[in-house]
């Protein structure tokens, strides 16, 4: 899938496609992450590749964060996501989610 | 560097602000000179520039393909100087309404509409603008019928969204400066949208 | 506590949302203008990052979180980011601030 920011970093492979389902890994380490506690452990649907980035978890530690991580945007229903959602089962959820926090569902 | 007339006690947090600042321009990581240019240049960021934006999207169709197929490179091409900005523009249409959030901070298009505002980054809106986007937006006034879609984008890492709002009925003859005066920074977040008059 | 950190509030029972503004002091202006000076965003030369600083404002205690302004908590992060980073040390901070306290006066 091209990525929709091409950068220049060594990058890990992106392997996700659009269209594929996939899950957010329901887990709770320490330091800075980006992937929010409400959304750990709900699939999704990767909307677009948005390109590769350092690992912002390791940018927050000083360090490099290389090699960069394939970004995705992942769509998810938002009746799948809250069971108590007021509205259509249409609405939806979008949220960049790095790949290392993806696995295929 | 003097405050401009603010009679209120001297803070811990501006004590902080002042020492560090000091200390920076001693050690040569910073100038005087260059705080004020920066704080200049940030102020200048305001939402007229992403109006702009919004109204040769609305009068050019071409150019509005190439805006959300590669939201930076569409600023640029209107000269706008957005250093470091990944621009993602998301538009609004009979059927999707878009609203954008950073639940874990406040992340926002700053180098292009300027500093957010304190709504954006409050508790309320962080937290609910994911869960009850329906709710959150009636608060501000805005009734999405049932009918449409509501696509909530919580910028999380690198991109920055914006709207592109629909274009009010009755503007078919405006000009893109008359179409960008009612362009309006909510809008443009989502949690409003563009009216006529 | 630790599990969902503090800062991490989506998805959490909230209030109505005040639509409230503020034009920023001058002070305000100016931590700002330091944080993107210092992210090398106009200027090209990146000494911090902006994933230290964020993980810096998350390391703020909850009611410290909750009850600082939005400078107030930037300044806050962002001395920590640079002590971290041994741009400045915690002795210069603590003399300088003695310093300008005296002068304040």
């Amino acid at each position: 899938m091209k990525p929709q920011f091409a950068t220049n970093f060594p990058a890990v492979d992106a392997k996700f496609d659009k269209g594929d389902r996939v899950r957010v890994r329901k887990t709770a380490p320490l330091g800075h992450i980006r992937t929010p506690f409400y959304i750990r452990g709900h699939v999704g649907e990767i909307e677009r590749f948005c390109g590769s980035f350092p690992n912002p978890e390791e940018l927050a530690q000083m360090r490099d964060g290389l090699p960069a991580q394939p970004l995705y945007r992942v769509r998810f229903k938002q009746k799948e996501v809250w069971p108590d959602y007021k509205g259509p089962d249409s609405d939806v959820l979008e949220i960049e989610i790095y790949q290392h926090w993806l696995e295929k569902a | 560097m003097k405050d401009q007339g603010n009679y209120q006690p001297y803070t811990y947090y501006q004590l902080m602000e002042t020492s560090l600042r000091e200390l920076l321009v001693e050690k040569g990581v910073v100038t005087d000179a260059q705080v004020s240019e920066v704080a200049a240049a940030m102020r200048a960021r305001q939402p007229e520039r992403g109006a702009k934006v919004v109204a040769r999207a609305w009068v050019d169709p071409a150019y509005k393909s190439r805006l959300l197929a590669n939201g930076t490179a569409a600023c640029e091409e209107l000269g706008l100087e957005i250093p470091s900005l990944k621009l993602v523009v998301v538009e609004n249409t009979p059927q999707v309404h878009n609203a954008i959030v950073c639940t874990l901070c406040s992340c926002y298009p700053r180098v292009l509409l300027g500093i957010p505002p304190d709504w954006y980054k409050s508790f309320s809106y962080r937290s609910r603008m994911v869960r009850e986007p329906r709710s959150v937006l009636q608060e501000f006034g805005l009734d999405i019928p049932q009918s449409v879609q509501i696509r909530v984008h919580d910028s999380t890492a690198d991109m920055r969204y914006m709207v592109l709002p629909m274009r009010p009925r009755g503007t078919e003859d405006w000009d893109e400066a008359r179409l960008a005066g009612i362009v309006t920074r909510d809008s443009m977040v989502g949690v409003a949208v563009p009216k006529v008059g | 506590m630790i599990e969902r950190s503090h800062h991490d509030m989506g998805g959490q029972p909230a209030g109505k949302v005040e639509p409230t503004e503020h034009d920023y002091a001058d002070w305000e202006r100016r931590v700002d203008a330091m944080a993107v000076i210092l992210f090398g965003v106009f200027t090209g030369k990146r000494r911090i990052t902006v994933d230290e600083h964020r993980k810096n404002i998350e390391a703020l205690p909850p009611e410290a979180y909750d009850k600082l302004t939005y400078y107030e908590k930037w300044i806050s992060a962002l001395t920590q980011t640079l002590i971290q980073r041994g741009i400045i040390t915690t002795e210069e901070l603590g003399r300088k601030m003695e310093e300008v306290a005296r002068r304040k006066k």
